[in-house]
């Protein structure tokens, strides 16, 4: 009787490690740049089309063909912040909102021009098959294990990136006052343009992960950021380890709630959000305590 | 001083403005049955362009949330008239009062959070929203459901005079909208919101209460959104999850509309519904390219020109087109220093 339930305890934890995939490019660039980028999700979406190019046209291993896509996905960032958002960061926190809002409609639609409105997946081969016996008849998918320990990986190298290397000083640095980091001779809008790269590295990672997950189109987008937003949310604001947990929360809450009623697994993601916006607004894991 | 060539085209632009207003209020009469189905989609987006302009513009609260409540209006509609047989007037108002009474805890739950947090924790209130509409049984859950016959009729036997009476309701409710946003900006609070708009701490410094303010737009939006719903669905005769609380209908064409129209102006968002329905008469047989050249041309507006068409037009005419701002004394402007 309770091993269903411990069952897809585990399978939302798991889920909680592509969650936290999805956030950690949107908690850095929030938490660095102050700003949500609301084509986020769409921008996860947009690699996990290419992805689709590079392993059926090219014939690329899916893992092969994400290692790929990185370098591009990291000059995607900075050429992005550098040349557009860089434009309107700053002076009126209305603009880049606009402006990121406009980008998600153009890829959408640009993906539903291009590719239709088919669901595509990637195929894993055997790694998406292959099951982790656990005993009591519960079996954990090998490939949901490696995204959730990539996962904790990816918070922990970016955790060290910012808070152990040059680099990451001078992110903090511009994060903490623009002005005074240009005064001492940092290049802010260069140092910006560094750290979306970096968070379109995330992207690309995440989109790697998604795309032999789950089913993807070109309106998928959205409800990637509504997560994203929700899991860094529920950390706390610019916690990296907050992701973690609040991708944990969230994916626990839908495996939970898909187990008692299939048609409330999303709304209970929702739900476990609004509700602990209502009592702890600073998340889980304020950074700042 | 202006120029007397500025003063006299500012003077044809109010002409011309009032007249448009008096035609439109005589539309049934003069123009064929598509028009007026047309001019009352027209009335109806105006309404929501309005609105948002109102939050996003002026109250520094960014929705992408805005199709909720025209959704709660759509399903209030339908079930006051279909399930409980309310007198289908009386029906539309009360829409909009559940609107606003969904509003007070979306509004207590999205105000935690700020600027873009804000407008993507707006997006998660409309999408539990529409995910628990599609759960009422009674409005035909995940498929939605079809308004009787018989309400439909009550606003009139005849198809012409049906669509006439509903154009009605959505132009009343368009002046109504109009002349809302025109006292509120007028007043002591639309002072304060204009502040807020060019400088929300400088605002706060000389004494503007913020909170009260957006509060009072947060909430005072919500009614004429619910109604809109209303509206939507006498036009649409039917109810459903995905149309009735469409985001890309309710929020992202409007928010295109007001950003190419000019965001933070009284005439930005008619001029830029004005502008979407014209572009939509050659732009929609394209698809998804609609969308795309609409998301461009925002971005581009961003860009160039952030006071948008009518940010360009305002520098050839030199005044806003209804009397918004209050102007200092010629006094005032003499002793005052150069900009």
């Amino acid at each position: 009787m309770l091993v269903p339930w411990i069952n897809q305890l585990l399978q939302g934890i798991l889920l909680g490690g592509l969650y936290t995939l999805f956030a950690t490019g949107l908690s850095l660039s929030a938490g660095v740049m102050r700003f949500v980028n609301i084509a986020h999700g769409d921008f996860i979406v947009l690699v996990c089309f290419a992805l689709l190019v590079l392993t059926t046209a090219l014939g690329f291993n899916p893992a092969v063909a994400t290692l790929i896509v990185l370098p591009f996905a990291f000059l995607l960032g900075f050429g992005l912040q550098r040349f557009l958002l860089q434009r309107v960061v700053g002076e009126n926190v209305l603009l880049p909102i606009l402006m990121t809002f406009g980008l998600s409609i153009i890829i959408q639609n640009g993906l539903l021009e291009g590719f239709g409105a088919n669901t595509r997946k990637l195929s894993g081969g055997w790694l998406e098959t292959a099951t982790v016996a656990l005993g009591q008849g519960i079996n954990v998918g090998l490939f949901q294990v490696l995204t959730f320990i990539t996962a904790v990986a990816l918070v922990a190298v970016l955790d060290l990136l910012l808070y152990r290397t040059g680099i990451g000083a001078k992110i903090r640095a511009v994060s903490d006052d623009v002005a005074a980091a240009d005064l001492i001779g940092l290049s802010s809008s260069r140092i910006y343009a560094v750290a979306m790269g970096i968070s379109f590295v995330t992207v690309g990672i995440a989109a790697g992960f998604m795309s032999v997950w789950t089913n993807f189109d070109p309106a998928s987008g959205p409800t990637r950021l509504l997560i994203a937003f929700e899991v860094v949310v529920l950390g706390g604001l610019g916690s990296l380890w907050g992701s973690l947990a609040g991708g944990i929360v969230l994916g626990v809450a839908q495996s939970i709630g898909g187990q008692w009623d299939i048609a409330w697994q999303t709304l209970a993601g929702h739900i476990i959000f609004l509700v602990v916006l209502a009592v702890r607004p600073q998340g889980l894991f304020p950074r700042y305590g | 001083m202006m120029r007397a060539a500025s003063r006299l085209s500012l003077i044809l632009a109010r002409v011309a403005f009032a007249s448009a207003v008096a035609a439109l209020a005589a539309a049934p009469l003069l123009l064929n049955q598509n028009y007026v189905v047309l001019l009352t989609e027209f009335m109806s987006m105006l309404v929501l362009a309005i609105m948002w302009n109102l939050l996003a513009g002026y109250a520094d609260i960014v929705t992408v949330g805005q199709h909720a409540f025209v959704g709660v209006g759509a399903y209030a509609f339908f079930g006051f008239t279909a399930l409980r047989g309310f007198d289908p007037y009386l029906s539309i108002p009360l829409a909009g009062l559940v609107a606003l009474a969904i509003a007070v805890p979306a509004m207590v739950l999205v105000f935690r959070l700020r600027t873009a947090y804000l407008a993507i924790g707006t997006w998660v209130v409309a999408e539990v929203l529409m995910l628990a509409a599609g759960k009422l049984d009674a409005f035909g859950g995940g498929s939605g459901s079809s308004l009787p016959i018989s309400i439909v009729l009550s606003f009139g036997r005849a198809r012409g005079d049906r669509l006439a009476v509903i154009y009605w309701l959505a132009f009343a409710l368009a002046a109504a909208a109009m002349l809302a946003a025109y006292l509120l900006l007028r007043s002591r609070i639309g002072v304060g919101l204009t502040a807020m708009r060019d400088n929300e701490e400088g605002a706060a410094a000389v004494g503007v209460n913020i909170t009260y303010a957006r509060i009072l737009c947060f909430l005072g939006t919500a009614p004429f959104l619910g109604m809109v719903g209303a509206i939507i669905t006498l036009q649409k005769l039917r109810i459903a999850p995905s149309a009735s609380f469409s985001i890309t209908d309710w929020s992202v064409f409007i928010i295109f509309n007001v950003v190419i129209g000019g965001i933070g102006s009284f005439e930005g968002p008619i001029i830029g519904t004005m502008v979407y329905f014209v572009l939509r008469q050659y732009l929609s047989g394209l698809g998804p390219v609609h969308l795309i050249l609409l998301g461009s041309f925002s971005i581009f507006t961003i860009l160039v020109e952030r006071r948008g068409l009518w940010g360009l037009v305002r520098r050839m005419l030199g005044d806003d087109l209804l009397p918004i701002a209050h102007k200092p004394s010629p006094a005032f402007r003499a002793n005052a220093l150069p900009e």
